[in-house]
């Protein structure tokens, strides 16, 4: 698995590539907790996760609370195959 | 798949005992109401936890049978059936069999076949009971196969499955990805709708990753039966709350379900789209009509459920539980930060290491004073008071009001009245006085057997109370309150109180007196404790056979307690027990005679005088004291110990107080306060008077516990000391 974060002006930019798995849960959290706090606007890229599971969801959700939480906008902006693939099974597509 | 649950039925089976305490407490109350709702329905909520929480942990027996009872308290909480004195006779008696099943899945033993014909004739009276509606008896027998299950009710209009899902917090660490029963359950029909949540879940600082938080709820339609659909989440059974309602259930079973879901403070809306019971589309235009009401002016603010029922669009039924689920999660929370479960033997393991840490805390306060270091000395005075304190509260952590002991006997109390045609009442004071939990269990027992003697020995026949110039109503009282480092539980009665030439003849049959002798009615009475001794004229089946006041007498020995009865003839019996707060840790005074120490619990300790050589002089004479114009009676332990070596120079005297009575205690040194963890002796001292327990004293040594209340026995009656050998 690998963590790109790129920060600019009021954007923070996180990208994941590989595995989103219980395997590396650890990892993610703090990824995602790291992105939360940069500036009010932060995006996840999805569109490099080669495999999604239920553990690496509940982690999206709960970026997507503390975001709100914090008043901060957090969007998904690119899904794999994997990830819509699990979004659909949990009727979580919008 | 063979899963451990044997944890989980440990926990089943303590919880089901608290369960089944309440529905006892339920009953009795509702014996002098039979109309409150609100007895109804804890009556009604323990039978239903149980039945949940047996039918999660597939111990079936108490399942099958739980549920028919819970069919007629529906009934009876509905208003459909009245309460009256047969139905509570039945639910008492469906009470204890149900503990029997517990009894029974909790040793793992099979049911032998008198318990089920017992179950199969109670079923018939809950049947009975139910009345003329038939379908009873077969509905609490029926196992449901495929489809709704059988009962009566509104039905629910929906015809798919409602399946919903809390999963163990473990599972992703067991390697399961909730993911794939999702999958695998698609193959078996058409998913209509999943709802997952992650409301359990903390915020982020306390998230943990690998902790699965979620929940589903997930309404599907299919043909296959329900053991099917439970196949499905096989491996995901243990640790989750999974429950299946077939298509077209009773609307009870949502209310059951939403009732038992785990989520908080959930919008009530959101619960009953969840249970199925509720479209979307349908709480949306309730919610629209409330916002027109609002724009309404003054109008009152209608709840949201109440537009639903109004608007015919649910069953009143389903609001209510929603409502009171919303209730009891907030009573619920804020009770569970209060309290926690823990383990007795964690407890007691800490409660060792306390006592062992008194031990080495008080060896390091002996070097120290011998290194004659002042600022050792003084880290050591710290400490010591900080273990003191540890202890304290470890200590007060065991400790449980007897309350919940006592309130056990009004059944017992209940019972023999009913059996024997007496009027008894059973009056409780002092349930909030706290005592060690070991001492609690193990006084059971011996309170048991001194309450049902009161009831069944000393309470009157009405008839007979009402020539006396009695009430015709009798009492049985218990009674605690501590007492100088003790506490103190009495079982008292105002019967025919306990017959003195009775008693005697009886003594003198048995050749415990002479019948020239005259005892005390104090020493006379205390014959009642020993083995073989019954006045009793009738023999019942609950009392009179002679076995019984001896054993209670040694169980109370047993916990270094004392037991002694009071009783007039007239005005009834009273039985007093006396027993020390804790078995482990006492505060202790240690005095020193020839080269030995001996500790006497601190409590009982009244003061210290010298032993002046007059009295020395006169001890050869006589027992006693002149002690500030009182008479004191008084023991050498020298002598009663048979210390050998030289005489002292000086002897104390140490006055000890116990039961109202004071004694003198006679030893060389003086040695002040000490922290003591007792020991117990090994079996060889066990018929040792005077001796308690033993100790560890900080330098290592032991030290003899002293019996005080058995010493005095012997100071008082002027007694000769006895020597040990």
């Amino acid at each position: 698995m690998e963590i790109r974060l790129e920060k600019t002006e009021g954007l923070c930019r996180l990208g994941i590539e590989g595995e989103m798995t219980i395997y590396n849960a650890l990892d993610i959290k703090k990824a995602l907790l790291e992105t939360l706090d940069g500036p009010a606007r932060l995006e996840i890229d999805l569109s490099g996760v080669s495999e999604l599971d239920t553990s690496g969801l509940q982690l999206l959700v709960l970026a997507k609370k503390e975001a709100k939480l914090l008043g901060k906008e957090l969007r998904i902006t690119a899904h794999s195959q994997a990830t819509s693939a699990v979004f659909e099974l949990y009727n979580m597509c919008d | 798949m063979e899963i451990d649950l044997s944890e989980a039925r440990q926990t089943f089976v303590t919880e089901s005992i608290e369960l089944l305490q309440e529905m006892e407490g339920a009953l009795l109350r509702l014996e002098g109401s039979p109309g409150d709702q609100e007895t109804i329905n804890s009556l009604f909520r323990s039978a239903h936890t149980i039945k949940g929480s047996s039918g999660v942990l597939g111990i079936e027996s108490v399942e099958r049978f739980t549920h028919a009872v819970e069919n007629l308290l529906c009934k009876v909480r509905e208003n459909e059936i009245r309460i009256d004195k047969k139905i509570i006779e039945v639910l008492f008696e469906c009470r204890d069999h149900i503990q029997v099943l517990v009894d029974c899945a909790s040793s793992g033993a099979g049911l032998s076949q008198g318990l089920l014909s017992r179950e199969a004739e109670l079923v018939k009276r809950l049947g009975s009971c139910i009345g003329g509606r038939g379908d009873a008896p077969d509905k609490t027998t029926e196992k449901e196969t495929s489809g709704a299950e059988a009962g009566e009710g509104r039905l629910a209009a929906t015809n798919a499955w409602h399946i919903s899902i809390r999963f163990n917090g473990d599972l992703f660490r067991n390697g399961m990805d909730p993911a794939s029963f999702l999958n695998y359950l698609a193959g078996l029909g058409e998913t209509i709708s999943i709802t997952p949540l992650f409301e359990r879940m903390p915020a982020a600082p306390e998230m943990d990753p690998e902790e699965c938080y979620l929940g589903l709820e997930v309404d599907f339609r299919s043909e296959f039966d329900k053991k099917t659909i439970e196949d499905v989440f096989e491996f995901a059974r243990e640790g989750s709350v999974i429950h299946i309602l077939p298509p077209h259930s009773r609307v009870e079973a949502y209310m059951d379900m939403i009732r038992s879901l785990p989520e908080d403070f959930l919008l009530l809306g959101e619960i009953l789209i969840k249970g199925g019971a509720l479209t979307q589309h349908e709480l949306d235009e309730a919610l629209d009509m409330q916002k027109g009401e609002d724009a309404g002016a003054e109008q009152h603010k209608r709840l949201l459920g109440e537009i639903m029922v109004n608007e015919g669009m649910i069953y009143p039924e389903v609001v209510d539980a929603a409502l009171e689920r919303q209730k009891l999660s907030q009573a619920s929370r804020s009770k569970e930060a209060r309290t926690m479960r823990i383990d007795a033997n964690k407890l007691d393991s800490l409660i060792n290491l306390v006592g062992e840490l008194v031990i080495s805390g008080a060896n390091m306060g002996q070097h120290a004073r011998r290194l004659k270091d002042g600022w050792l000395t003084e880290s050591a005075s710290i400490m010591s008071r900080l273990v003191e304190e540890i202890r304290d509260n470890a200590m007060r952590m065991r400790m449980v009001p007897i309350g919940e002991t006592f309130s056990r006997f009004n059944r017992v109390i209940r019972d023999i009245g009913r059996d024997s045609g007496k009027d008894i009442e059973l009056k409780i004071s002092g349930g909030e006085t706290e005592l060690d939990k070991t001492v609690i269990e193990k006084i059971n027992d011996p309170l048991m057997h001194l309450v049902r003697n009161a009831a069944d020995h000393g309470i009157e026949m009405p008839e007979e109370r009402a020539s006396k110039g009695k009430a015709p109503k009798g009492t049985v009282r218990l009674n605690a309150y501590h007492d100088a480092g003790s506490i103190v539980i009495e079982v008292s009665d105002d019967g025919r109180g306990l017959s003195r030439e009775r008693i005697f003849k009886k003594a003198c049959a048995l050749g415990l007196l002479s019948p020239a002798q005259t005892p005390s009615d104090s020493e006379l009475f205390r014959l009642i404790f020993e083995p073989g001794f019954s006045t009793a004229e009738q023999v019942t089946k609950l009392s009179g056979r002679g076995v019984g006041m001896d054993v209670v007498k040694r169980n109370i020995e047993a916990l270094r307690g004392a037991v002694d009865v009071e009783s007039d003839g007239r005005s009834g019996t009273t039985v007093r027990i006396r027993l020390p707060l804790t078995l482990a840790i006492i505060d202790g005074f240690m005095v020193g005679v020839g080269g030995s120490s001996y500790v006497i619990p601190l409590d009982m300790v009244v003061e210290c005088v010298e032993f002046s050589e007059a009295e020395r002089r006169a001890a050869n004479r006589r027992r006693y004291m002149n002690l500030r114009g009182e008479m004191l009676p008084y023991i050498r332990l020298r002598d009663f110990f048979g210390t050998q070596g030289q005489e002292a120079r000086f002897e104390n005297i140490v006055v000890v107080r116990c039961a109202g009575q004071k004694a003198g205690f006679v030893v060389d040194d003086l040695y002040g306060e000490v922290q003591t963890v007792i020991k117990p002796l090994g079996r060889v001292y066990r018929d040792v008077k005077g001796i308690a327990g033993a100790t560890i004293t900080g330098n290592g040594k032991v030290a003899l516990i002293l019996d005080a209340p058995a010493l005095m026995e012997g100071a008082g009656g002027g007694a000769t000391a006895s020597n040990l050998n």
